[in-house]
């Protein structure tokens, strides 16, 4: 994996559909994130997004970074609007008043996903609309300033999951969104990250080919709420794979692929070494969190492996 | 012309506009006394009678959120709501209005817990009192019919692309089988031609919708929004004048009922107001100088016709369906607040009544103006009085 870095640039479109000039902090994993999703989509999309960093890095009046049609409403509400483009483009185009095939795509944070918007989430799942709604998940309320949420993994230290003398940090484990994803029975579901640009936007380019929701949950490394020098960004993504912390997996119908295997996954102390939030974590919490992302993986591997043949 | 006439539920009357006006897009979640105008519209698209797309969304905070969706597409939209509903739908409201999306929304009015009460008054309302929608009060069956057909033409006229609201009583309305003179789909289709919003999502031409609005600029989009909610007046008073010539219905932003010679008026919003017309009716012919104001226009504010319509009265009795708890009753705060620059204006009594569904008879609005002209005449107009409450 390690040489596709140098034909990545290459091989995809020179495109860009989320330009330049934005307000990301430096060394962003979301807005690299979306930047690929973007590429992948290509220009015959709309994007519904949620409150939350990416909104405001982007829009500000009277300038704006989308080269595609793109609407932001609320917080907690972004799926509901998604479905109801997707609705809308329907009965147009049942009536000869809208002609493209257009894609509609959600995009949310993790707060806008697995709290404030899980229900309109779910209810868009579970309703069957022909969109694709993408999680960035940098693990807490970044544009908010860095509090925990329901994604945030066990012992991270946020603004209010602060670790102190009697307080690991965040006290309960990280929120299984694709799982519950996958529970909604939608035919798509996949993990991505920024630091595995082929395998992000081949997952994109194939969510656009599905019929019906498709839930595609991005790891976004955020130096300024990991704590992290901001040239460290793809090597955290990495990390966070080959640690087995984040696998990247796909769920089409029930098969499950582990798109990424390893014969030896690596300590997780390699992760957690570059990131201030992990760093008031003892041995023993380090040692309880290493033993259940073990478990996890060999979870999801079995999945994979008991269907894929 | 005006056709057929039939004996009909006021929900289903608004159904039947709906049909009418061959909405595009419902996205609607039930709730008591709304639902009857969403089951009717699902049965309308099951049947294929009506070619829409219908959300059958998970709350109302969703329901308001597909439309926003689906109007920013361009599809015409509508949906209905009440109570706890519209209040869980607060916040997409403003975005509606903000963004210019011209959604058309019923609102069966209904109290607001706590203690629960499905009955109707208009505190779910007055509490989207500033949302930036046009808001307009229907009466019966017959002007939900009429002013629902007027909502879209207003709402989507390209000077205005404004969300409108119209407010129906709970139960009274809803759920009352009244008489309604319908309209044809060919005289419908004439005046309320193919909704087109003229900035759409639409990849071939993209366009950002929901920016962020920091300082410099927030206040300006506020002004803008502000102005065209103010001059969608005219628009309102066109539509309703060619609504008219069509149907031979009249509507006014401020209606009076036998209002020219009185010396006393009492102004109230809602269907309690035919009941109200009983009252004047009798007290008229005992030889009383009293009549009725009807405020239908909530939003924009009718200034200049309510001042024209009650200026000349010696006593305004105003009967709020609502409390704005711990301050002065939302419509009396309102007409006092128009009326005070006048030089010569009515003493203005205000009364709260018939909050959670609480009758008012015919012979209990004869009280209310009775006891209003006391309170008058003795100059007890500082505070509100709830009336008919047991202490």
């Amino acid at each position: 994996m390690e040489s596709l870095a140098i034909y990545v640039p290459r091989l995809v479109t020179t495109k860009e559909y989320f330009a330049p000039g934005h307000r990301a902090c430096m060394g962003c994993g979301e807005a690299l994130a979306v930047r690929l999703v973007c590429k992948a989509l290509g220009r015959n999309i709309i994007i519904a997004n949620a409150t939350g960093c990416m909104e405001i890095v982007s829009s500000p009046l009277p300038s704006t970074s989308w080269e595609v049609p793109w609407i932001h409403t609320l917080f907690e509400n972004t799926a509901a609007v998604a479905s109801g483009i997707e609705a809308g483009i329907k009965v147009l185009r049942r009536k000869g008043k809208y002609t493209k095939r257009t894609k509609v795509v959600a995009m949310a944070g993790d707060g806008g996903t697995a709290d404030i918007g899980f229900q309109a989430l779910s209810g868009v799942l579970e309703r069957g609309h022909d969109l694709i709604y993408i999680c960035f998940d940098n693990e807490a309320y970044m544009n908010t300033g860095i509090q925990r949420s329901s994604s945030t993994p066990l012992g991270a230290s946020t603004t209010t999951s602060p670790a102190g003398k009697v307080s690991i940090g965040q006290t309960t484990w990280k929120k299984n969104m694709p799982a519950i994803a996958v529970a909604h029975d939608i035919p798509y579901v996949a993990t991505a990250c920024h630091s595995y640009p082929f395998d992000l936007m081949n997952k994109i380019s194939k969510a656009i080919e599905i019929k019906g929701p498709s839930y595609i949950h991005i790891l976004s490394v955020c130096p300024t709420g990991w704590r992290l020098p901001s040239d460290l960004t793809i090597k955290a993504g990495r990390l966070a794979i080959e640690t087995g912390i984040f696998p990247l997996y796909e769920v089409e119908k029930d098969r499950y692929t582990l798109n990424l295997d390893f014969p030896q996954l690596r300590p997780i102390e390699d992760y957690f070494k570059l990131q201030g939030r992990f760093r008031h974590l003892s041995k023993e919490i380090t040692s309880q969190i290493q033993e259940r992302v073990a478990a996890e993986y060999a979870k999801l591997k079995k999945k994979a492996t008991s269907n894929n043949y | 012309m005006a056709i057929k006439r039939t004996g009909m539920e006021g929900s289903f009357a608004i159904a039947e506009a709906i049909k009418l006006a061959r909405v595009e897009a419902v996205a609607a979640y039930p709730i008591t006394p709304q639902t009857h105008i969403v089951e009717r519209l699902a049965e309308f698209v099951a049947n294929g009678e009506l070619d829409a797309e219908y959300i059958p969304v998970e709350s109302e905070h969703s329901a308001m959120s597909a439309c926003l969706g689906t109007s920013a597409v361009g599809a015409r939209t509508f949906t209905a709501t009440a109570s706890q509903g519209l209040e869980l739908m607060h916040e997409v409201l403003y975005v509606a209005s903000g963004l210019r999306l011209p959604i058309v929304m019923t609102v069966a009015n209904r109290a607001l817990s706590a203690p629960l009460s499905i009955w109707t008054d208009h505190s779910d309302a007055m509490a989207t009192r500033d949302c930036g929608w046009i808001q307009i009060f229907a009466e019966n069956a017959q002007q939900a019919f009429d002013l629902t057909l007027c909502a879209f033409r207003i709402a989507e006229d390209p000077i205005v692309l404004l969300p409108t609201m119209f407010h129906i009583d709970g139960f009274y309305v809803s759920h009352t089988i009244e008489s309604v003179e319908f309209l044809e789909q060919e005289v419908v289709d004439k005046f309320l031609p193919e909704y087109r919003h003229p900035y759409p999502l639409d990849p071939d031409k993209p366009v950002t919708i929901g920016a962020f609005g920091p300082p410099f600029i927030y206040t300006e989009a506020k002004k803008a929004h502000e102005a065209a909610l103010r001059s969608s007046k005219k628009v309102i008073l066109r539509v309703w004048q060619e609504f008219s010539k069509l149907s031979g219905r009249h509507y006014s932003p401020v209606e009076s009922y036998k209002a020219e010679d009185a010396d006393v008026l009492l102004l109230c919003m809602g269907s309690f107001s035919e009941t109200a017309m009983m009252a004047i009716d009798k007290m008229q012919a005992e030889g009383q100088k009293v009549g009725l104001i009807r405020l239908r226009l909530w939003r924009p504010f009718p200034t200049e016709e309510l001042r024209q319509a009650v200026s000349k009265a010696q006593v305004l009795i105003i009967l709020d369906r609502a409390l704005s708890l711990g301050g002065t009753p939302p419509v009396c705060s309102e007409i006092q607040a128009a009326l005070y620059p006048l030089k010569t204006r009515p003493k203005i009594v205000s009364f709260v009544g018939s909050l959670g569904g609480r009758e008012i008879s015919a012979q209990g609005f004869e009280e209310v103006i009775r006891h209003g002209v006391d309170k008058a005449k003795q100059g007890e107009l500082d505070e509100f009085e709830i009336i008919g409450v047991r202490e």
